[in-house]
């Protein structure tokens, strides 16, 4: 079965060749080589690609429900931010006594707003089996229950965008509030450890690091089963021609709906994956612009072609991080023009161009092909 | 308003109450025994003020095959929109067999048992291959963890081929449905209702745009077809209509407007005045 995934798609096998070759090396050039080595991996690096494999797992998410089945959502973000939240919950409660007040079970900014004791939604966030769960439930159940009034009422295409982006708004605007109870403004931070390993440590994030490429690598592999298997098929039916799909006998709002809370629950763990790494969780993961600059990783990646994704993530994220270093100021105008130019010259994003040139070497010889 | 309805539902002498009736079940065959296979009773359907159908009664018996014609605004794809359960009856009665009520079931469901439809437009999946296009059409369980596990078994893969042989598109299994001709797309939709294994099949305009070969090899195909399913056509070209009409009816301003044989309609007067006048 493995096979049938992999060979059926050569631009994602080189990827996730590259990606094998970073989890295997970043490791040994961080943790073995000595760092007046010129392939030494420095800790800040380890992070940032670590980052990086975070969003490549959230675009891998908008990728799926956008580029197959054409569910535009401009809310990933919400899900993304959710399993953050849930994963920073953990990890604050992981702080114990050491917090700045020293009080042994509530955090910091809950004895500075006068709490007595820990709200129920925090209880059991002590364990880490417990937040695992919670890092996909929270994100699925949310999708479930908008997936399903949205796809119910057969809300579609700019509407749905908009009301993804109404979503994360909301849920920008609320945990904004000090009364939710999730550290208001400032987040959660001053994580300390993780499973009692040092947070900061440089194992500590190698480790991180080598989950979030193996992550990625996993949900890759569910991405392709499900895009190859029937589902998938019906997926692009649905995209294209929705009410023949549904002539055709299928519930299109079930599967609609499913592919969305799968996604959401992805982009849970991308999040989930993303805190441990920068160390905080705020609202601003929530903002509108956050989720869609996502969907632009998508689009200048590909859409529809799953690697892609992982492809834009990368390069557009490696762009902001040189640019923000070398000439802040760029960036903004240096993201419009590349949206500009991917949208005129590669309408199939990045992936387009390995797709055409697959297309010329593999059709040529035949060529009685139209 | 509803529950006066729900009253007067009641005190009908003519029909068994509503809630007695028992729920649809397509595992048992549909019940035939009264000969319609396909049963509307008073139905109407407006939109913003405008009757698309007005109280029509309408009963096609199992095998038949069926034209309809009628003037543009007819109705006649708001009728194909009620039975399949895309447009609701304001009021009326549509009936599958004897005992299930279409009206009380949604689209999905009412495809799966066995109402296939061809759209006016012909539409396929056309990022899909055709092979693909009749694989999703396969009547199987279509639940998403099905859909996820699903492998073709032999018989199926058979089934498809002949499927495939029957509507002229064996040598082009493996092309891209977009591709294909005008005349192959509305042949490869014909072929996904047939992979439905549907018992009433409703074709929309079957040879819109077609050559008179394949008008002609169409005509064929859908004859053969009546019999072991019921087809209902909708359609404009009377040449065509003429040549694999045994039972015709006309629809005008949402109803009725005559049925019967070919020869008895088009020397219907009425029917001249409305329909056949404006032709020749």
């Amino acid at each position: 079965m493995l096979t049938r995934l992999l060979l059926s798609d050569r631009g994602g096998l080189i990827i996730l060749a590259l990606l094998t070759a970073l989890i295997i090396y970043v490791p040994i050039g961080n943790l073995l080589l000595p760092a007046d080595s010129p392939l030494h991996v420095s800790t800040f690096t380890v992070t940032l690609l670590g980052k990086f494999l975070c969003f490549a797992l959230l675009a891998l998410a908008i990728d799926l429900i956008w580029g197959y089945a054409g569910i535009l959502s401009l809310g990933h973000g919400a899900f993304f931010g959710l399993g953050g939240y849930v994963m920073g919950m953990y990890l604050t409660r992981q702080i114990g006594d050491r917090g700045v007040y020293g009080h042994p079970e509530l955090p910091d900014f809950m004895v500075f707003m006068n709490y007595d004791s820990l709200p129920w939604y925090w209880q059991g966030f002590d364990q880490f089996w417990f937040a695992l769960l919670m890092v996909m439930l929270v994100p699925g159940l949310l999708a479930l229950v908008f997936g399903w009034m949205a796809f119910r009422s057969r809300v579609s295409g700019v509407y749905f965008a908009i009301i993804t982006q109404a979503l994360v708004f909301a849920l920008m605007l609320a945990f904004f509030r000090n009364e939710m109870g999730f550290g208001g403004n400032n987040g959660l931070t001053d994580f300390k450890d993780i499973l009692g390993f040092d947070i900061t440590a440089r194992q500590t994030r190698v480790t991180l690091f080598v989950i979030s490429g193996v992550c990625l690598i996993g949900a890759y592999l569910m991405c392709r089963f499900i895009i190859t298997s029937r589902f998938g098929r019906v997926l692009v039916a649905i995209r294209d021609a929705e009410s023949r799909t549904r002539f055709a006998g299928y519930q299109v709002e079930s599967y609609k709906l499913w592919l969305f809370v799968f996604s959401a629950m992805l982009a849970g763990i991308a999040g989930a994956l993303y805190v441990p790494q920068v160390g905080i969780i705020n609202p601003g993961e929530f903002s509108p612009i956050a989720s869609i600059e996502a969907v632009l990783w998508v689009a200048v990646g590909g859409r529809g072609s799953l690697f892609g994704a992982i492809i834009g993530a990368f390069s557009v994220n490696g762009a902001k991080t040189w640019f923000t270093t070398v000439y802040p100021e760029v960036w903004l105008f240096a993201l419009g023009t590349l949206f500009v130019l991917v949208t005129l010259f590669l309408p199939r994003g990045i992936a387009g161009i390995f797709r055409t040139l697959g297309q010329w070497t593999s059709r040529k010889p035949k060529g009685d092909e139209q | 308003m509803s529950l006066l309805k729900d009253t007067r539902a009641l005190m009908r002498r003519d029909q068994v109450f509503d809630f007695m009736l028992p729920p649809p079940d397509f595992e048992q065959p549909v019940d035939l025994s009264h000969g319609p296979i396909l049963y509307l009773e008073d139905v109407s359907v407006s939109f913003d003020g405008f009757r698309a159908l007005n109280r029509l009664n309408l009963a096609v018996d199992a095998g038949e095959l069926r034209c309809i014609i009628g003037p543009n605004g007819a109705g006649k794809t708001t009728m194909m929109d009620a039975i399949t359960g895309k447009t609701r009856a304001d009021e009326g009665q549509i009936y599958f067999g004897q005992r299930i009520d279409l009206q009380k079931l949604s689209e999905y469901q009412i495809a799966r048992g066995g109402i296939g439809r061809k759209f006016q437009k012909p539409t396929v999946f056309e990022a899909l291959g055709v092979f693909e296009n009749l694989e999703l059409s396969l009547a199987s369980d279509k639940s998403t963890w099905a859909s996820l596990g699903f492998r073709l078994r032999p018989d199926q893969r058979d089934r498809m081929d002949e499927v495939l042989q029957l509507i002229g598109l064996g040598t082009q299994r493996d092309r891209q449905a977009g591709t294909l001709s005008h005349g192959q797309k509305q042949w490869l939709e014909i072929g996904m209702l047939l992979m439905q294994n549907p018992m009433v099949l409703l074709v929309d305009e079957p040879v819109a745009g077609m050559t008179a070969e394949e008008t002609e090899r169409t005509a064929e195909l859908l004859t053969s077809l009546a019999g072991r399913h019921t087809v209902i056509v909708v359609e404009h070209d009377m040449a065509f209509v003429r040549s694999i009409a045994r039972r015709v009816t006309v629809l005008h301003q949402g109803s009725v407007l005559a049925e019967g044989s070919m020869d008895r309609v088009s020397s219907d007067p009425r029917v001249i005045e409305v329909y056949l006048g404006e032709e020749t």
